[in-house]
């Protein structure tokens, strides 16, 4: 009945989540104040925003607690804008000429 | 629910609505599979409030994939944001302070919801109620501070067809992408001052289902996740 009834976790656990996300932020954000450039800070950049987006979805929204077919049901679909991303990223070079032939820019 | 008749072929043991799931796959097909409620032991509220926050997903990824567009066929250079965002604090310029501030002004609101819901399931009225105002709170201030910023860049002549800084499609996107997150913002600290009213005034203690308040968490939480990646992409790229 306890979990019927809703999500009980202690206080304790979101301490800690409150806290890895303001370590993870301000990695983050040394990132830019060190002004590392190119794939380092993409990859930085990228291995944080994830690691934040996990543990919000997974603790502060319970995901992890949740019916793994609710689970599925959020967290695939997303995927299909991996392949818009995938798409506009490839045809990046495609519509960069048509703006340098097209604007002379 | 319980009450319905049982069909022909039915057991009442084969799968009763409270039951836990298989585990793995075998469980998912079996909750598809039963020609009934799909998300069983999820409250309808938070599978539609999920379903929702997946929509709004797919709208902020477009954004933001317009933005990664633009951003890869410019033929001129993108402003740099460490640059832009910076704020002179004390005669020192300090790159993207205000968002870094923003960042954790947000994630705090993050974490007072998370003990908000913890809260309401132990039916701590007014704990709930105050931490959720103090969500709110924080959101607004969030808001107070996009708008400083939103202020300070149309006074430096940012706009949504050109600035001074470099590529005429930096103010558009980001007008843009902040706008619908500071939106965002804005609709959930109304959101969570009438739910955290609701609260103060015993609906939920009568009802007996705290839900709610986990349903408003979910949202906000959300517009925290959606910040991450606006920090991410837009911000710190």
């Amino acid at each position: 009945m306890a979990h019927a009834q809703g999500q009980q976790h202690p206080i304790s656990l979101y301490l800690k989540i409150w806290g890895l996300l303001f370590v993870l932020s301000t990695l983050s954000y040394l990132v830019d104040y060190f002004h590392f450039h190119g794939y380092l800070r993409w990859s930085l950049i990228i291995t944080f925003m994830l690691l934040k987006a996990g543990l919000i979805v997974s603790i502060f929204m319970h995901m992890a607690w949740e019916r793994l077919t609710m689970v599925y049901a959020i967290l695939l679909p997303p995927l299909c804008l991996l392949v818009l991303v995938g798409l506009m990223a490839t045809e990046a070079d495609y519509v960069f000429l048509s703006r340098v032939i097209s604007f002379g820019q | 629910m319980a009450s319905h008749p049982l069909a022909p072929g039915e057991s009442s043991s084969s799968n009763p609505p409270d039951s836990p799931p298989a585990p793995g796959w075998q469980g998912i097909a079996s909750d598809w599979a039963s020609d009934k409620e799909v998300f069983k032991q999820v409250p309808w509220g938070k599978a539609m409030m999920w379903i929702f926050l997946l929509s709004d997903t797919f709208i902020f990824t477009c954004f933001l994939t317009g933005y990664m567009s633009v951003r890869m066929t410019i033929t001129t250079a993108w402003p740099n944001p460490s640059e832009v965002f910076a704020l002179t604090i004390a005669g020192q310029e300090i790159p993207l302070i205000l968002i870094a501030i923003m960042t954790f002004v947000l994630i705090s609101s993050s974490g007072t919801m998370a003990m908000a819901v913890n809260f309401a399931y132990r039916r701590e009225r007014a704990k709930t109620a105050a931490l959720m105002l103090a969500t709110a709170a924080l959101g607004v201030t969030f808001v107070g501070m996009q708008a400083f910023e939103w202020t300070k860049l149309i006074a430096e002549g940012v706009r949504p067809w050109g600035n001074p800084m470099g590529a005429a499609q930096f103010g558009a996107s980001f007008f843009m992408i902040t706008g619908f997150h500071g939106l965002h913002v804005s609709i959930g600290a109304l959101y969570l001052g009438i739910v955290a009213l609701k609260v103060m005034r015993g609906d939920y203690e009568r009802s007996g289902n705290y839900q709610n308040v986990e349903i408003a968490g979910l949202y906000w939480h959300f517009v925290d996740l959606v910040w991450v990646f606006i920090f991410a992409f837009f911000y710190l790229w």
